[in-house]
């Protein structure tokens, strides 16, 4: 029977996960998709830029200032599913001592700590015009802060040891435990009393205005996701080859 | 629009450098991260063609 005509079973889909998990199937791989996610990242973000400052109107309570929420939302919704993401590639790796999954792990720690970083400046920026503050040790902030150092503190463990195998288990434990931060930072805002406001936008303004808002945060997050994706394809290939390089494979893809 | 001339809009309404400040961080970590990506890239690209070079250059005889 012919072998495309089969059913795709859960094996045949696993197989095929498997497959493309090798590193000498994913590296080419990456390299075709890359110039998709830029192409898909520049667009969201012309247009969310689009959206920020000439279609959202100037709010009547935090005027001009209120559009750093353009930039603020999408980055701290990257800096937290960015981890997620994280911490599930490095605890599959752990399950399955699956090769790329580490290296996985491994390439979206930068961007992560990039998002989280950018998520506490511009909040800090905010800040000072809304609250009178650059900082407060709110639950919402000090968590987001803590996430930053779950980041830097993986980075660094990982930095610290020679055997690629082996810091990929310690980097997947300290990743698996950080998770727990994620939820606290998410839900910080109902359990605790904060400085940092609500989920959602709830600026008192009319629903028109608060569905542009909602569009250009969308977008722009859009354009976050799509470039922390192309950004960490970037960086997994060149982890590929760092840790392949004794391989014929390697060899071969390098001309 | 809101902006009657670009100076209005660069002003942002008074708030300029906590707008610009958070937007231009933006701009230059993520145009800064992608050119340290591809700099890694090509460093073990690099090293790699230099490595194959010199294993092509032991092999040939004399």
């Amino acid at each position: 029977m012919n072998d495309s005509i089969r059913p795709l079973t859960s094996t045949r889909l696993t197989r095929w996960l498997f497959h493309c998990a090798s590193p000498p199937v994913f590296y080419p791989l990456a390299g075709r998709l890359i110039p998709w996610f830029w192409a898909l990242a520049a667009l969201f973000g012309i247009a969310g830029l689009y959206v920020s400052f000439f279609v959202a109107p100037t709010d009547a309570v935090q005027g001009e200032a209120y559009r750093i929420i353009f930039v603020h939302v999408p980055a701290s919704w990257m800096s937290m599913f960015i981890y997620l993401v994280m911490a599930f590639w490095a605890g599959v790796g752990l399950v399955f001592n699956t090769r790329l999954s580490g290296m996985m792990a491994q390439a979206l720690a930068p961007t992560g700590a990039l998002m989280a970083v950018l998520s506490l400046w511009t909040g800090s920026l905010w800040g000072k015009p809304m609250w009178g503050t650059w900082w407060v040790w709110d639950a919402r902030l000090t968590s987001e802060l803590i996430l930053a150092f779950l980041y830097i503190g993986f980075i660094a463990l990982q930095a610290s040891i020679d055997d690629p195998r082996r810091a990929d288990k310690a980097g997947a434990i300290l990743a698996l435990v950080g998770v727990v931060n994620i939820p606290i930072i998410y839900f910080s805002v109902k359990w605790w009393n904060t400085l940092h406001q609500g989920a959602s936008v709830s600026l008192t303004k009319s629903p028109s205005m608060a569905q542009t808002m909602l569009w250009g945060m969308l977008l722009m997050a859009l354009c976050f996701w799509m470039y922390s994706i192309a950004v960490a394809l970037m960086r997994v290939r060149a982890i590929i080859l760092e840790r392949e390089a004794a391989t014929e494979w390697v060899k071969h893809a390098v001309e | 629009m809101q902006w009657n001339d670009i100076g209005e809009f660069l002003a942002m309404g008074g708030r300029a450098f906590y707008v610009w400040g958070s937007f231009g961080a933006c701009l230059l970590l993520m145009v800064a991260e992608p050119i340290l990506a591809q700099r890694r890239a090509r460093a073990v690209r690099d090293t790699l063609r230099r490595e194959r070079l010199a294993d092509e250059l032991d092999r040939k005889p004399g």
